[in-house]
């Protein structure tokens, strides 16, 4: 019962495959604009692409091409969409927006009942049943509709940034919740916290443009980010370009050396990344030295923990609040931002 | 929460008030210029006379079935009109909303030429032993076709200030459309359906023109009360009066109490963000 998606959709230049084993959950990364919650119209039915396929096991979701036409109605689609805000039915009980689902299902009132308290019981909400969705907090109406979107008893849960409009408070309690009724389902989330990724998803696909940039274990996309989304996620400085014996030559021209993996080859894309802890910052070039250093114009400084994260384009160095003081950083200043090799990893993009 | 205290900061300038109250007692003193008008000793035996009651009657009674007539039809061209766009959706909507600014005189023209003996339809229905033009059921016809945008407008602001996310969700959480309709749509937009339905009954109890064209004034079959207010204008001032007072008070009442009564749970703050 493998879940399996290509999808195009010329008007939000959409283009896009993958597939997902049946207890999987997919953390799915991405700037605003990147075509994610399109992805999940697409798959619960809200959204028609222009051309694609998409099955979970024998069951076609839609299959639309040159000679077939199928497209399923959302409602037959078995995959329960979670959103940002809870959106639950304001002119019923916490319990009856539960039982929603096994209600439309078929299911008898009392047996809908039921399966709705099982549910709520889930998610700690049991206390909350016969309250009415105007009287409940926003991480308590975000947990109904958790219990809400399981009762429905999905093939494929969707979760459209489930944490984004709750409270810094809440937002842990529905994270652990997450993981805990998550487990062995399978789920696409959609999310713009690395914490989400790493606690909740077995794998991360970054999108980009309507594209799938990058996509691998939550733990080596972070570690080894090939694209630079998921590098600035990882906290990590990222230069793109072609790999020679030198490092990674830049279309600009600009050359990093580092330390190149055994897998790369000369001619083959490559990525030079670095964490910002890694830079330091001159005002006049350092001669002779056989470490890589960069004229940069600085745009920002930005208190980053203890430390003053000084961004330039799109590299940053991490330097001490005294360093700052006292090379007189401010932003339009051209400094020089110097590595060392040995602390830049360079492997193939 | 309604702040009716004074206490806050309404940012309305001090003339607006003197205009707006110029604009209240516009309204209120042709009322109370009736009220004053009316022969009170008569008033009693005037309103219960029989032409009186049978007229209310058969006004409420019109009235009521029309109203139904506005939600069958009006309801499904509000959801198709606020819902899914499709090519000449906005000439559509122009022709729904078109019996609020045509004269009813002309609707009731109009009317008896669809379904008059000679009419578009009514030839038609005259062989197959119909007969509409001047019986109850052309007075219905009458009050629907104009109060029908009443409810179209208000139903379909309802709609679109709603939206169609909690619909998107039902869906997805396995609803077909039926059951959407039913237990989400509907319920979300009761309020917005009810207010449009009363302006409805509010406006089918006060038609005339369209009335008086196309079903006629026969006393007990299509003399509403406005017609039969109409007719003792002519012959008995005192008589008009009195019903005229007669049908501001089921008006009043009729809209009164439908704004009045508390919204059960439905739509509560936050809800049609």
């Amino acid at each position: 019962m493998t879940f399996q998606l290509d999808a195009t959709l010329a008007a939000r230049s959409f283009e896009v495959s993958l597939s997902l084993g049946p207890a999987e959950t997919i953390a799915i990364l991405g700037p605003n604009g990147a075509g994610k919650s399109t992805l999940l119209s697409i798959i619960s039915g809200l959204l028609r692409p222009d051309a694609g396929k998409a099955t979970i096991g024998e069951k076609v979701l839609f299959d639309l091409s040159a000679d077939t036409n199928i497209w399923r109605a959302p409602h037959t689609r078995g995959t329960a969409l979670l959103a940002q805000e809870a959106l639950l039915f304001p002119h019923l009980s916490a319990l009856d927006n539960v039982a929603f689902g096994p209600r439309s299902a078929g299911a008898s009132s009392a047996a809908a009942r039921e399966t709705a308290m099982h549910w709520l019981s889930e998610v700690d909400a049991d206390s909350l049943a016969s309250r009415r969705p105007g009287q409940l907090s926003g991480g308590q109406a975000q947990r109904v509709a958790v219990a809400r979107a399981l009762a429905a008893d999905p093939h494929l849960l969707l979760l459209d940034e489930p944490m984004a409009a709750l409270d810094i408070h809440a937002a842990p309690l529905l994270r652990r919740l997450l993981k805990r009724v998550l487990a062995g389902r399978r789920a696409i989330i959609i999310t713009h916290d690395i914490l989400d990724a790493l606690m909740l998803a077995d794998r991360v696909i970054v999108l980009e443009g309507g594209r799938i940039t990058e996509q691998g274990p939550t733990r080596e996309v972070l570690e080894k980010p090939r694209s630079r989304f998921a590098a600035g996620l990882a906290g990590l400085n990222l230069v793109a370009g072609t790999v020679s014996n030198a490092g990674v030559t830049t279309a600009q021209g600009m050359v990093v050396a580092g330390h190149q993996d055994e897998s790369v080859e000369p001619g083959q894309d490559g990525v030079a990344v670095f964490p910002p802890s890694a830079v330091s910052v001159f005002l006049t070039e350092e001669h002779g030295s056989p470490r890589n250093s960069f004229q940069v114009i600085i745009t920002d400084l930005e208190p980053h923990g203890d430390q003053i994260r000084v961004r330039a384009g799109r590299l940053s160095a991490d330097i001490t609040p005294a360093a700052s003081a006292d090379l007189g950083l401010v932003p339009g200043m051209s400094v020089y931002f110097v590595i060392k090799a040995a602390a830049i990893a360079i492997y193939p993009a | 929460m309604h702040r009716r205290s004074g206490t806050g900061y309404t940012g309305i300038p001090a003339w607006i008030y003197a205009i707006a109250a110029a604009g209240a007692l516009f309204v209120l003193l042709p009322l109370v210029a009736m009220v004053a008008r009316v022969n009170w000793s008569e008033f009693i035996p005037l309103i219960t006379s029989e032409s009186s009651l049978t007229a209310l009657g058969l006004s409420l009674r019109t009235s009521a079935a029309s109203t139904a007539s506005c939600i069958v039809l009006g309801v499904p061209l509000a959801l198709i009109l606020a819902r899914s766009p499709f090519p000449g959706q906005r000439l559509l909507r122009a022709f729904v909303l078109l019996p609020l600014v045509l004269p009813p005189v002309v609707g009731g023209i109009a009317l008896l030429y669809t379904f008059g003996r000679q009419g578009l339809l009514g030839k038609s229905l005259e062989l197959a032993g119909i007969q509409i033009a001047f019986s109850t059921t052309a007075v219905v016809l009458a009050q629907t076709y104009v109060a029908l945008p009443f409810l179209v407008v208000s139903l379909e602001g309802a709609l679109r200030t709603a939206g169609n996310k909690y619909e998107a969700v039902a869906a997805t959480l396995g609803a077909r459309p039926g059951t959407v309709l039913r237990r989400v749509t509907i319920p979300l937009v009761l309020p917005g359906l009810a207010s449009g339905a009363v302006l409805s009954f509010a406006r089918s109890l006060g038609e005339f023109g369209a009335t008086l064209t196309f079903a006629g004034s026969l006393q007990g079959v299509t003399r509403t009360l406005p017609l039969e207010i109409y007719l003792q204008r002519e012959t008995d001032a005192d008589a008009a009066v009195a019903l005229s007072l007669l049908l501001v008070a089921v008006a009043v009442a009729v809209v009164g109490l439908s704004y009045r009564r508390p919204r059960l749970g439905v739509a509560p703050e936050g809800a049609l963000r």
